[in-house]
């Protein structure tokens, strides 16, 4: 062969590769809008024959739901529901990346929720507006960042199954929150037992020309600031080395012990901070054994994001309209409220099926590995 | 003010103590079980809820104790195979089906009881079964022997699930799949199967105790009656470590707690509601970091798909 032919072999070779590295670049984006949007396709599909079943056309039922969240003021109520949403999203996607269960959602979501509309007349009252939004913030986080100190330890140096202690963690958070709203923060003026309603001014301000306060601002600010951290910092590179294989990130020189301490107290953080958010923001104060369960409704989305932080966004507009207009919608058609944690589930079902099929048809790679709790269990010594 | 040791208050402290710490013994013994064969279920919560709210149908229709019992259990099963289909057979991750089961189980037990019941909230009675004699001893009698004879049956199970767990052949591969599924595999055992057996019994058991919740505990089925019990028998299931015994006295001593709150709110006595159910809670992270040893606790191959000649 001579050297000009090899040449041009060569050329061709390397404009083939090109070419295969562009299709598949095309249909990894199909696929992955595949892999995403049908989940949702097929829930709303499967859950409209079970309301189609209960006596309520499905289609209109749908178009309320649409019309709800969005005419009117209906998408300045869903742009509202985000902001605790988002927040408790990104705190779940950092935990997850790094495979640490963290399913102590609700206490740290209500436990600080119910300080911060505890202590927030009395804090707003002596202190300057800013600065007393920075306090309460602040005091969020920290009560998040204590409530997931206990599980990474226990996890870190004992191997201790996570969920197990995140959950009992924040049992006793749910029964601390109860405790304080009937307690130390009880409103003496009202007989039901809730905290001091927090007065308008003192609430975040609107956006101007709107009535969503800037909480859902901050919200989308940190997410974009985790996803800039998670998918291009060294920061995100390590939590992604510790998640896939503890092992090897032991290897390489990461302190098992302080990334499960950092990512817990994040993820918690996180959370936390969603509870103040959505009482300065929205409500202005807390009843007791409210529970809204933001997280649990919450998880499938983050999966089918790929715990990509940015990914996050769409999906949780997208629950947080079906919530929004569901509500309404389904109140109007006579439905109970429980059909969109129906729908919520299917949509969880037809992932992990749409996510098996494709991985069988070698696909790409799955969300999540398989070998989940063993090589979790590997990182740790012993 | 009433007395605290006069005897109805202790019959009735008995009472709560049965009728807290039963449903959570079964619903914890069904998830113990899976744990063993390493199927890590974590839609107990769905499961109860289901399970109550089939077996509350199932005693109103046919207006028998034994029909909502077998109606919960059927219930409890059948979604469990969900979880049957898509981790074992299908391998899919545990926890995100688990998560999963609890929001299908929730959504389903409102969804049909705002439907059906929503304006009617009809309550059933309770049909105890009094045993003749034991049933006239003071504080004890009424409270232990004059139960719906399911108390009798669920009693029975963690001794008939030990002696299957540790004494028969069945039993060993049961835990074998979930400390070894690669031996079981290499040794003929049929490693899905087995998981299917475990998964199955266990929804069963813990629709068994949601209708027990129902029927007995409550006398009626609400939407999210469970309050995190789901929750507690995984926590119990897992601390138990795969001891029956210990299972059964961890579940007795929760029982005892949120008897005693709530008998105590009869008299004088007022301890928060908040605090006695935190307590266990509590008490379970103090013995978690005090004992190193109690974190030993799972079995190896818990939560991981078996996959023939993976390499581990």
């Amino acid at each position: 062969m001579t050297r000009r032919s090899a040449a041009s072999q060569r050329t061709r070779e390397a404009s083939e590769q090109a070419r295969t590295r562009q299709s598949t670049v095309i249909g990894g984006f199909a696929e992955v809008a595949v892999r995403t949007v049908a989940p949702i396709v097929l829930a709303l599909v499967a859950g409209g024959l079970i309301i189609w079943v209960m006596g309520v056309n499905p289609i209109l039922f749908y178009r309320d739901i649409l019309v709800h969240a969005t005419a009117g003021s209906g998408w300045q109520h869903s742009l509202t529901a985000m902001a605790p949403l988002l927040l408790i999203g990104l705190g779940l996607i950092v935990a997850f990346r790094a495979r640490l269960w963290n399913l102590g959602y609700a206490g740290g979501y209500l436990l600080a929720a119910a300080v911060v509309a505890g202590v927030a007349p009395d804090v707003m009252h002596v202190m300057p507006f800013g600065a007393g939004i920075l306090v309460l913030c602040t005091l969020a986080v920290m009560l998040g960042a204590v409530l997931g100190v206990l599980p990474a330890y226990l996890k870190a140096t004992r191997g201790t199954n996570e969920i197990i202690t995140s959950l009992m963690v924040s049992f006793i958070a749910i029964g601390l929150a109860n405790l304080l709203v009937k307690g130390p923060f009880q409103d003496a003026q009202v007989s039901v037992p809730q905290t001091r309603v927090l007065e308008i001014e003192y609430m975040l301000p609107y956006i101007p020309g709107t009535r969503v306060h800037v909480g859902v601002v901050l919200a989308f600010v940190l997410v974009l600031i985790f996803h800039v951290l998670l998918t291009k910092s060294s920061f995100g590179l390590a939590v992604d080395v510790f998640g896939s294989t503890p092992r090897a990130a032991a290897h390489v020189g990461i302190n098992t012990v302080r990334m499960t301490v950092t990512v817990f107290i994040l993820s918690s953080g996180l959370i936390a901070l969603a509870g103040a958010v959505d009482m300065l923001g929205l409500w202005g104060y807390m009843r007791t054994n409210w529970n809204p369960a933001y997280g649990d409704k919450i998880i499938p989305f983050v999966f089918l994001a790929r715990l990509n932080p940015l990914g996050s966004i769409p999906l949780i507009a997208f629950y947080a309209m079906l919530a929004t207009g569901g509500t309404i919608a389904a109140q109007q058609a006579g439905l109970p409220i429980d059909f969109l944690l129906i729908l919520v589930a299917l949509i969880l079902f037809f992932m992990v099926i749409i996510e098996y099929l494709g991985t069988r048809r070698n696909l790409g790679m799955s969300y999540l590995p398989e070998g989940l709790f063993a090589s979790g269990r590997a990182g740790v010594r012993g | 003010m009433i007395e605290v040791l006069s005897q109805p208050i202790l019959t009735a402290f008995v009472v709560a103590v049965l009728a807290n710490t039963t449903p959570l013994l079964l619903a914890a013994i069904g998830e113990a079980v899976g744990e063993q064969a390493g199927v890590l279920n974590l839609g107990i919560e769905g499961i109860l809820l289901v399970g109550g709210y089939f077996g509350f149908v199932g005693a109103l229709s046919a207006g028998s104790f034994w029909w909502g019992f077998l109606c919960g259990a059927v219930a409890g099963a059948v979604l469990s195979s969900v979880l049957m289909i898509l981790c074992i057979w299908m391998r899919l991750n545990q926890i995100v089906v688990g998560i999963g089961l609890i929001l299908a189980g929730t959504g389903v037990s409102g969804l049909l009881y705002n439907y059906a019941f929503a304006n009617s909230k009809p309550r059933v009675g309770i049909e105890p079964w009094p045993i003749p004699l034991l049933s006239d001893i003071p504080v004890v009698g009424p409270a232990i022997f004059a139960q719906p004879g399911m108390l009798y049956l669920a009693l029975l199970i963690p001794v008939l699930v030990s002696l299957w767990l540790y004494r028969t052949m069945p039993g060993l591969r049961l835990r074998v799949a979930g400390q070894s599924p690669a031996s079981l595999d290499a040794a003929g055992g049929n490693v899905s199967g087995i998981r299917s057996l475990a998964v199955i019994f266990g929804g069963a058991m813990s629709g068994l105790g949601g209708a027990y919740l129902a029927l007995v505990s409550a006398g009626t089925f609400t939407p999210g009656m469970t309050h995190g019990l789901g929750f507690l028998a995984i926590v119990v299931a897992m601390l138990a470590r795969g001891s029956l015994a210990r299972l059964v006295v961890i579940a007795l001593i929760y029982g005892v707690f949120v008897a005693a709150g709530s008998v105590l709110q009869l008299t004088t006595a007022v301890i928060p509601n908040d605090v006695v159910t935190m307590m266990p809670f509590i008490v379970v992270l103090i013995v978690l970091v005090c004992v190193p040893k109690s974190t030993r606790v799972l079995p190896p191959a818990l939560a991981t798909a078996y996959v023939r000649g993976e390499r581990g």
